[in-house]
């Protein structure tokens, strides 16, 4: 019996080191030809380096200096081509987030223009925005930004810093439910805008794409490098560099995809120190009832 | 067991409501002096846990449920309407979305409990296949929810599941699309999948009624194994185990908040905060993390059909255990061959898990094939033989005698009527 249990271990163990011995195999192969010809090639070919987020943590909050500057990124930059049709101008006022005042707010909705009606005549009319009003996105429809963005419409960035994150893999995947690692997605936004480079010798890249190691889908893509130091003038005398702008902007899409982070983490403390104390009590009330009794 | 005869209430409401409809009665009689082995322990804790997890997941949802549009075009945009413009509408989704995780583990940890301890064995039968039925409505509530906020891995997910059915010969096609309700997952998909969301943990919740009847005619197993004999074996449910179970339950609420509050996306898929779209699929879809050895069952096969019925095959199996395990003892710290079997079981449902959430290429195939081999065999071929071959060793002859050793009988006389509640 004790040979078949060990027969059986062993028949285990072997077949758990048949995928790694496939996948190391395979690893080596797509980065020789960088994926290209695998039917199912592993990307990205680089994985992001974490960084340091002040909203990492149990205690995390942002920053409202860089969100203000992601902010002023996002407005100068990104919104050129990309909509954030989730976040209303009234979010930026709200608590803990970027930190504008309510008139900065109204000032600034006032300075875009959206849509409305129909109007008692039946008409469509165009108003100042409002608070109330989500940003306006940079194109009409979602075939018009294909159609001006080579035939596919750039993706919403409400969400980007949740819709996206490189797989951990083994260990971490296990090692980041003790250090709470949830800052997947602006690793990955800050390693791709500031990931771009040559590609290297032996790899093209189909025409209208760029190449990015850190890009999830593929070895290329179609955004172009869209930061170049000292495009955008910071008044706070921050660097004005690709990798601040990209830290930046990439804090203050984590705000858009989750405004209320700080309430959470906040509440969530308070939440473990009264279980904390509750399960102490619990425990002694338990020791103290069973205390007569052998089990 | 212990009749509610017993049961004298002094309150004249009480009694006059007692004396026509004996609910108190029956209240007192389960939940407060019911006679449980006294040895139970901490994983005896997770049926409790299980119990408040279906009540958590039926009020957050109820809530939820007050926001949320099952439309194709609106309900993708009402979940964050909820995560950002509700009042505290990101802690009642994140409570929900994780409590479903916190439910599967409490309810594998609760079945590889009565696994090992051999809860399932005569005359505890109904009581496991009532609690296999109860797994099988969390699991199609559990997929049926993961759909509803209508992101890319919900559309993915549910497209890639119900086509399974589409492997049914003959009438494959024409079940498949009524289920979906048309050609394709759409609209009529998500409002019936809403529907059925919101029904299935009721039944959940009578199945559970009949899960407790079950359980309260025999009464609970315990970790020798050895059926209560006598009095002393056993202590009243209140206070020896409701504070036990409540101290269990707040330990795992603390796991559980970890989650809800620090990591709440981590046992999510990134892909499900992009909206659903049909004409992109994503490049790996897999389901939720739950039903990931399933999912490598299903893949291990190389014909469709041939995937379906092993998956089903795989819970169908369970259901089966009480006949395919011949041995005659219960708990496996007698049985020193199954103890090693079942955890070898335990590693390969890891094993399968991580594998379902592989790639189907390569190793990973290889892989999937050998544990689902040995997943089956486990049950098909060693169970079966091992109460043949196995020779256990001696199970002591009373509840009380293991907990005291023989001979220390005397201090237990009249300590469980008299529980230490006062100073």
């Amino acid at each position: 019996m004790k040979k078949l249990t060990l027969a059986a271990g062993l028949a285990l163990a072997l077949s758990a080191a048949v995928p790694f011995a496939f996948a190391q195999e395979e690893g080596g192969a797509a980065h020789a030809e960088g994926g290209g010809e695998h039917a199912t090639a592993h990307y990205p070919i680089r994985k992001p380096e974490p960084q340091d987020w002040s909203f990492a943590g149990i205690f995390g909050k942002y920053d409202i200096g860089q969100l203000q500057r992601g902010y002023q990124v996002y407005k100068e930059v990104c919104a050129n081509c990309h909509s954030m049709h989730l976040v209303a101008f009234r979010n930026l006022a709200e608590e803990g987030g970027p930190g504008f005042t309510a008139a900065q707010v109204k000032a600034l909705a006032a300075t875009y223009t959206v849509q409305d009606g129909p109007d008692d005549n039946g008409d469509m009319f165009e108003r100042p925005a409002l608070p109330s009003d989500r940003f306006p996105s940079p194109y009409p429809n979602a075939q018009a930004a294909a159609a001006s963005n080579n035939g596919k419409a750039p993706p919403d960035l409400s969400l980007m810093a949740k819709g996206r994150a490189v797989e951990r893999g083994f260990p971490w995947f296990l090692i980041d439910i003790v250090t709470q690692y949830q800052e997947g997605g602006p690793d990955y936004i800050h390693a791709l805008l500031t990931g771009y480079q040559d590609p290297p010798e032996g790899v093209t890249v189909p025409p209208g794409t760029h190449y990015n190691p850190y890009f999830l889908a593929g070895a290329a893509l179609a955004m172009p490098p869209p930061l170049a130091d000292g495009q955008v003038t910071y008044s706070d005398g921050s660097p004005e560099t690709v990798d601040q702008y990209a830290r930046d902007v990439s804090a203050f899409l984590m705000w858009t995809a989750e405004p209320h982070l700080e309430a959470r983490k906040r509440i969530g403390f308070q939440v473990l120190i009264f279980l904390g104390v509750f399960a102490a009590l619990l425990y002694l009330t338990k020791r103290k009832i069973w205390s007569n009794i052998a089990h | 067991m212990a009749g509610h005869s017993t049961f004298e209430p002094q309150n004249p409401v009480i009694r006059w409501i007692d004396s026509r409809l004996p609910i108190f009665g029956l209240v007192h009689s389960s939940f407060i002096v019911f006679p449980n082995p006294r040895n139970l322990n901490y994983w005896w804790t997770f049926g409790g846990i299980l119990a408040f997890m279906l009540v958590a997941q039926i009020v957050t949802g109820v809530v939820l449920v007050m926001h949320y549009t099952p439309h194709t075009s609106l309900a993708f945009n009402s979940v964050e309407h909820i995560m950002r413009d509700v009042n505290y509408g990101w802690m009642i989704r994140y409570l929900h979305a994780n409590g479903a995780s916190m439910f599967f583990i409490a309810v594998y940890v609760h079945i590889f409990r009565g696994l090992y301890y051999g809860s399932y064995k005569a005359p505890r039968e109904v009581l496991w296949i009532l609690g296999m039925i109860i797994y099988l409505l969390m699991m199609a509530t559990g997929f049926m929810g993961y759909v509803l906020p209508w992101g890319q891995m919900s559309f993915w997910g549910a497209t890639v599941i119900t086509s399974l059915f589409s492997a049914i010969p003959l009438v494959g096609e024409p079940v498949t699309t009524w289920l979906w309700g048309g050609f394709a997952v759409d609209n009529p998909t998500l409002n019936r999948f809403f529907s059925l969301h919101y029904l299935l943990p009721f039944m959940i919740a009578g199945v559970v009624v009949l899960h407790v009847w079950a359980l309260h005619v025999p009464g609970s197993n315990n970790p020798t194994g050895v059926s209560v004999k006598a009095k002393q074996d056993t202590l009243p449910f209140h206070p020896y185990f409701t504070v036990k179970d409540a101290l269990g339950l707040v330990l795992f609420l603390m796991f559980y908040m970890w989650f809800v509050f620090y990591l709440p996306n981590y046992l999510g898929h990134p892909d499900n905060y992009t909206p659903a779209d049909p004409l992109v699929t994503p490049a790996h879809i897999v389901p939720e993390w739950y039903y990931l050895p399933f999912y490598a069952i299903l893949r291990s096969i190389p014909s469709k059909l041939g995937g379906v019925i092993a998956m089903f095959g795989a819970i169908g199996v369970l259901f089966l255990v009480p006949w395919l395990d011949t041995s005659k003892v219960r708990s496996a710290a007698y049985r020193p061959l199954y103890r090693q079997f079942f955890w070898i079981l335990v590693l390969v449902s890891i094993g399968l898990g991580y594998l379902g959430s592989r790639p189907a290429e390569g190793g990973y195939v290889i892989a999937s094939r050998i544990l689902t081999l040995y997943y089956f065999a486990h049950f098909l071929v060693i169970l079966p033989l091992l109460g043949l071959f196995e020779r256990p060793k001696p199970q002591p002859a009373s509840i009380t005698e293991a907990v005291l050793g023989k001979g220390g009988a005397p201090v237990t006389a009249g300590a469980p009527a008299a529980p230490q509640t006062k100073g």
